[in-house]
Protein backbone atom coordinates (compact mmCIF):
# COMPACT_ATOMS: atom_id res chain seq x y z
CA UNK A 1 0.00 0.00 0.00
CA UNK A 2 1.47 2.97 -1.48
CA UNK A 3 1.07 6.72 0.65
CA UNK A 4 -1.66 8.77 -1.49
CA UNK A 5 -1.00 10.99 -4.56
CA UNK A 6 -1.58 13.65 -2.37
CA UNK A 7 1.01 13.26 -0.29
CA UNK A 8 3.61 12.81 -2.74
CA UNK A 9 2.10 16.55 -4.53
CA UNK A 10 1.93 17.75 -1.19
CA UNK A 11 6.05 16.60 -0.71
CA UNK A 12 6.68 18.53 -4.52
CA UNK A 13 5.48 21.58 -3.83
CA UNK A 14 7.36 21.83 -0.67
CA UNK A 15 10.51 21.14 -2.59
CA UNK A 16 9.42 23.54 -5.21
CA UNK A 17 9.03 26.05 -2.77
CA UNK A 18 12.03 25.77 -1.27
CA UNK A 19 13.98 26.04 -4.34
CA UNK A 20 11.90 28.90 -5.01
CA UNK A 21 13.29 30.42 -1.30
CA UNK A 22 16.92 29.50 -2.52
CA UNK A 23 16.40 31.10 -5.98
CA UNK A 24 14.95 34.01 -4.71
CA UNK A 25 16.66 35.40 -1.31
CA UNK A 26 20.03 34.14 -1.77
CA UNK A 27 23.04 36.42 -3.56
CA UNK A 28 25.07 33.91 -4.73
CA UNK A 29 24.18 32.77 -8.49
CA UNK A 30 24.74 29.64 -7.69
CA UNK A 31 22.45 29.32 -4.79
CA UNK A 32 19.66 30.71 -7.36
CA UNK A 33 21.38 27.44 -10.29
CA UNK A 34 20.49 24.95 -6.95
CA UNK A 35 17.04 26.35 -6.71
CA UNK A 36 16.61 26.04 -9.91
CA UNK A 37 17.66 22.42 -10.15
CA UNK A 38 15.18 21.41 -6.55
CA UNK A 39 12.51 23.10 -8.71
CA UNK A 40 13.01 21.03 -11.53
CA UNK A 41 13.45 17.69 -9.45
CA UNK A 42 10.15 18.93 -7.85
CA UNK A 43 8.28 18.92 -11.28
CA UNK A 44 9.76 15.30 -12.12
CA UNK A 45 8.35 14.00 -9.10
CA UNK A 46 5.10 15.14 -10.28
CA UNK A 47 5.35 13.48 -13.27
CA UNK A 48 6.18 10.22 -11.68
CA UNK A 49 3.58 10.68 -9.29
CA UNK A 50 0.62 11.30 -11.84
CA UNK A 51 2.02 8.47 -14.19
CA UNK A 52 1.88 5.86 -11.26
CA UNK A 53 -1.46 7.05 -10.14
CA UNK A 54 -3.13 7.86 -13.22
CA UNK A 55 -4.60 5.44 -15.81
CA UNK A 56 -1.65 3.65 -17.55
CA UNK A 57 -1.01 4.25 -21.20
CA UNK A 58 0.82 2.03 -23.13
CA UNK A 59 4.30 4.11 -23.65
CA UNK A 60 4.96 5.26 -20.36
CA UNK A 61 4.64 9.00 -20.71
CA UNK A 62 5.40 9.91 -17.71
CA UNK A 63 8.51 8.56 -16.83
CA UNK A 64 9.74 9.14 -20.77
CA UNK A 65 8.88 13.41 -20.15
CA UNK A 66 10.84 12.65 -16.84
CA UNK A 67 13.92 11.05 -18.47
CA UNK A 68 13.98 13.99 -21.32
CA UNK A 69 13.28 16.74 -18.32
CA UNK A 70 16.58 15.16 -16.96
CA UNK A 71 18.69 15.42 -19.70
CA UNK A 72 17.55 18.94 -19.92
CA UNK A 73 17.96 20.16 -16.73
CA UNK A 74 21.85 18.53 -17.10
CA UNK A 75 21.88 20.88 -20.09
CA UNK A 76 21.41 23.90 -18.46
CA UNK A 77 23.32 23.25 -15.05
CA UNK A 78 26.22 22.50 -17.56
CA UNK A 79 25.61 26.37 -19.32
CA UNK A 80 24.67 27.74 -16.53
CA UNK A 81 27.42 27.04 -14.02
CA UNK A 82 30.31 27.74 -17.63
CA UNK A 83 28.10 31.57 -17.13
CA UNK A 84 28.95 31.69 -13.15
CA UNK A 85 32.66 30.95 -14.41
CA UNK A 86 32.69 33.47 -16.96
CA UNK A 87 31.05 36.07 -14.85
CA UNK A 88 32.93 35.88 -11.97
CA UNK A 89 36.49 35.95 -14.67
CA UNK A 90 34.85 39.58 -15.73
CA UNK A 91 33.38 40.83 -13.12
CA UNK A 92 35.41 39.18 -9.76
CA UNK A 93 32.49 38.58 -8.12
CA UNK A 94 29.34 36.01 -8.10
CA UNK A 95 27.08 38.02 -6.16
CA UNK A 96 24.21 38.80 -8.31
CA UNK A 97 23.39 42.19 -6.43
CA UNK A 98 26.45 43.55 -7.85
CA UNK A 99 26.28 42.66 -11.31
CA UNK A 100 24.38 46.09 -12.41
CA UNK A 101 25.45 47.26 -14.77
CA UNK A 102 22.56 47.30 -17.29
CA UNK A 103 20.77 49.03 -14.43
CA UNK A 104 19.44 52.62 -15.55
CA UNK B 1 5.69 -0.03 5.89
CA UNK B 2 5.56 2.19 2.60
CA UNK B 3 4.40 5.13 4.46
CA UNK B 4 6.96 4.41 6.84
CA UNK B 5 9.54 4.85 4.33
CA UNK B 6 7.53 8.17 2.74
CA UNK B 7 7.53 9.74 5.77
CA UNK B 8 11.31 8.83 6.50
CA UNK B 9 12.72 9.76 2.85
CA UNK B 10 10.15 13.31 3.08
CA UNK B 11 11.86 14.27 6.29
CA UNK B 12 15.01 13.75 5.00
CA UNK B 13 14.47 15.05 1.35
CA UNK B 14 12.79 18.64 3.12
CA UNK B 15 15.57 18.72 5.64
CA UNK B 16 18.18 18.48 3.33
CA UNK B 17 16.55 20.72 0.78
CA UNK B 18 16.14 23.61 3.46
CA UNK B 19 20.00 22.96 4.76
CA UNK B 20 20.57 23.23 1.02
CA UNK B 21 18.40 27.04 0.92
CA UNK B 22 19.91 28.31 4.11
CA UNK B 23 23.43 27.00 4.84
CA UNK B 24 25.77 30.01 5.15
CA UNK B 25 29.02 28.07 3.67
CA UNK B 26 28.83 26.83 -0.22
CA UNK B 27 30.62 23.41 0.06
CA UNK B 28 28.13 22.72 2.69
CA UNK B 29 24.82 23.65 0.88
CA UNK B 30 26.24 22.08 -2.40
CA UNK B 31 26.59 18.57 -0.10
CA UNK B 32 22.99 19.34 1.22
CA UNK B 33 21.87 19.74 -2.57
CA UNK B 34 23.25 15.97 -3.43
CA UNK B 35 21.34 14.26 0.02
CA UNK B 36 18.46 16.38 -1.40
CA UNK B 37 19.00 14.63 -4.52
CA UNK B 38 19.25 10.88 -3.02
CA UNK B 39 16.17 11.59 -1.70
CA UNK B 40 14.05 12.53 -4.58
CA UNK B 41 15.81 9.29 -6.23
CA UNK B 42 14.38 7.25 -3.50
CA UNK B 43 11.23 8.65 -4.18
CA UNK B 44 11.12 7.52 -7.73
CA UNK B 45 11.96 3.96 -6.16
CA UNK B 46 9.25 4.00 -4.00
CA UNK B 47 6.58 4.86 -6.78
CA UNK B 48 8.31 1.76 -9.17
CA UNK B 49 10.20 4.18 -11.57
CA UNK B 50 13.57 2.36 -10.60
CA UNK B 51 15.30 3.70 -14.02
CA UNK B 52 14.43 7.32 -13.84
CA UNK B 53 15.77 7.08 -10.02
CA UNK B 54 19.08 5.20 -11.49
CA UNK B 55 19.33 8.04 -13.96
CA UNK B 56 18.39 10.67 -11.29
CA UNK B 57 21.52 9.40 -8.51
CA UNK B 58 24.22 9.05 -12.03
CA UNK B 59 23.09 12.39 -13.71
CA UNK B 60 22.82 15.09 -10.50
CA UNK B 61 24.82 13.13 -7.70
CA UNK B 62 27.23 12.28 -10.72
CA UNK B 63 27.64 14.63 -12.44
CA UNK B 64 25.85 17.90 -11.55
CA UNK B 65 26.79 18.01 -7.42
CA UNK B 66 30.62 17.25 -8.93
CA UNK B 67 30.56 20.44 -11.25
CA UNK B 68 28.79 22.59 -9.08
CA UNK B 69 31.39 21.59 -6.26
CA UNK B 70 34.33 22.28 -8.81
CA UNK B 71 32.37 25.86 -9.89
CA UNK B 72 32.76 26.35 -5.93
CA UNK B 73 36.52 26.09 -5.90
CA UNK B 74 37.28 27.85 -8.88
CA UNK B 75 35.20 30.88 -7.69
CA UNK B 76 36.72 30.71 -4.00
CA UNK B 77 37.86 34.10 -3.40
CA UNK B 78 34.70 35.37 -3.52
CA UNK B 79 33.17 33.30 -0.76
CA UNK B 80 32.26 35.53 2.56
CA UNK B 81 31.24 38.34 0.71
CA UNK B 82 28.30 37.81 0.16
CA UNK B 83 26.01 36.67 3.06
CA UNK B 84 23.04 38.85 1.88
CA UNK B 85 19.68 37.18 2.29
CA UNK B 86 16.63 38.75 0.72
CA UNK B 87 13.65 37.87 3.34
CA UNK B 88 10.88 39.39 0.53
CA UNK B 89 11.57 35.70 -1.33
CA UNK B 90 10.57 34.25 1.75
CA UNK B 91 7.80 35.55 1.91
CA UNK B 92 7.19 34.95 -1.43
CA UNK B 93 7.61 31.03 -1.03
CA UNK B 94 5.42 31.05 1.66
CA UNK B 95 2.56 32.10 -0.40
CA UNK B 96 3.38 30.13 -3.42
CA UNK B 97 3.15 27.30 -1.29
CA UNK B 98 0.38 27.97 0.51
CA UNK B 99 -1.40 28.48 -2.81
CA UNK B 100 -0.51 24.83 -3.87
CA UNK B 101 -1.38 23.13 -0.93
CA UNK B 102 -4.98 24.91 -1.07
CA UNK B 103 -4.83 23.90 -4.93
CA UNK B 104 -4.04 20.51 -4.22
CA UNK B 105 -6.34 19.77 -1.23
CA UNK B 106 -9.36 21.29 -2.74
CA UNK B 107 -8.92 18.97 -6.05
CA UNK B 108 -10.46 15.30 -6.43
CA UNK B 109 -7.94 12.93 -5.96
CA UNK B 110 -7.34 10.27 -8.99
CA UNK B 111 -7.66 8.05 -7.09
CA UNK B 112 -6.60 6.61 -3.47
CA UNK B 113 -4.97 3.95 -4.42
CA UNK B 114 -1.81 3.31 -6.50
CA UNK B 115 -3.13 0.81 -9.17
CA UNK B 116 -1.08 -2.52 -9.63
CA UNK B 117 1.37 -2.58 -12.31
CA UNK B 118 3.55 -4.74 -14.07
CA UNK B 119 7.35 -3.52 -13.62
CA UNK B 120 8.52 -1.42 -15.75
CA UNK B 121 11.93 -2.74 -17.14
CA UNK B 122 14.90 -0.91 -19.18
CA UNK B 123 14.35 -3.31 -22.40
CA UNK B 124 10.84 -1.46 -22.44
CA UNK B 125 12.22 1.71 -21.78
CA UNK B 126 14.70 1.57 -24.70
CA UNK B 127 12.18 -0.02 -26.69
CA UNK B 128 9.66 3.24 -26.46
CA UNK B 129 12.76 5.34 -26.37
CA UNK B 130 13.95 3.74 -29.87
CA UNK B 131 10.10 3.98 -31.56
CA UNK B 132 7.71 5.88 -30.40
CA UNK B 133 10.67 8.56 -28.81
CA UNK B 134 12.98 8.55 -31.17
CA UNK B 135 12.48 12.08 -32.48
CA UNK B 136 12.99 13.71 -29.06
CA UNK B 137 16.00 11.52 -28.41
CA UNK B 138 17.73 13.00 -31.49
CA UNK B 139 16.36 16.58 -30.30
CA UNK B 140 17.80 16.04 -26.69
CA UNK B 141 20.79 14.95 -27.96
CA UNK B 142 21.46 17.59 -30.31
CA UNK B 143 20.93 19.87 -27.36
CA UNK B 144 23.05 18.14 -25.05
CA UNK B 145 25.72 18.53 -27.78
CA UNK B 146 25.09 22.48 -28.18
CA UNK B 147 25.25 23.14 -24.40
CA UNK B 148 28.37 21.57 -23.73
CA UNK B 149 30.23 23.18 -27.04
CA UNK B 150 28.50 26.24 -25.70
CA UNK B 151 29.87 26.22 -22.23
CA UNK B 152 33.19 25.06 -23.68
CA UNK B 153 33.33 28.29 -25.68
CA UNK B 154 31.69 30.30 -22.94
CA UNK B 155 34.70 29.37 -19.97
CA UNK B 156 37.80 29.29 -22.70
CA UNK B 157 40.55 31.69 -22.50
CA UNK B 158 39.87 35.23 -23.67
CA UNK B 159 43.27 36.56 -24.43
CA UNK B 160 44.56 35.08 -27.77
Amino acid sequence: MTPALHLFLIVSAALFCIGLLAALSRRHAIFILIGIEMMLAAANLNFIAFWRFGPQPQPPTGVMVAIFSIAIAAAEAAVGLALVIAVYRHYRTTNVDQLNRLKG
Amino acid sequence: MNSVAFILIAILTLAAALAAASLPKLIHAALSFAVTFVGVAAFFFLLGAEFVGLVQVFVYIGAVAVLIVFTILLTRRDVGKNRGFNWGGVAIAIAVFGGLIWAILKTQPLSIAAPPIEALTVKRIGEVLMTSYVWPLQCVGLVLTAALIGALILVMNEER
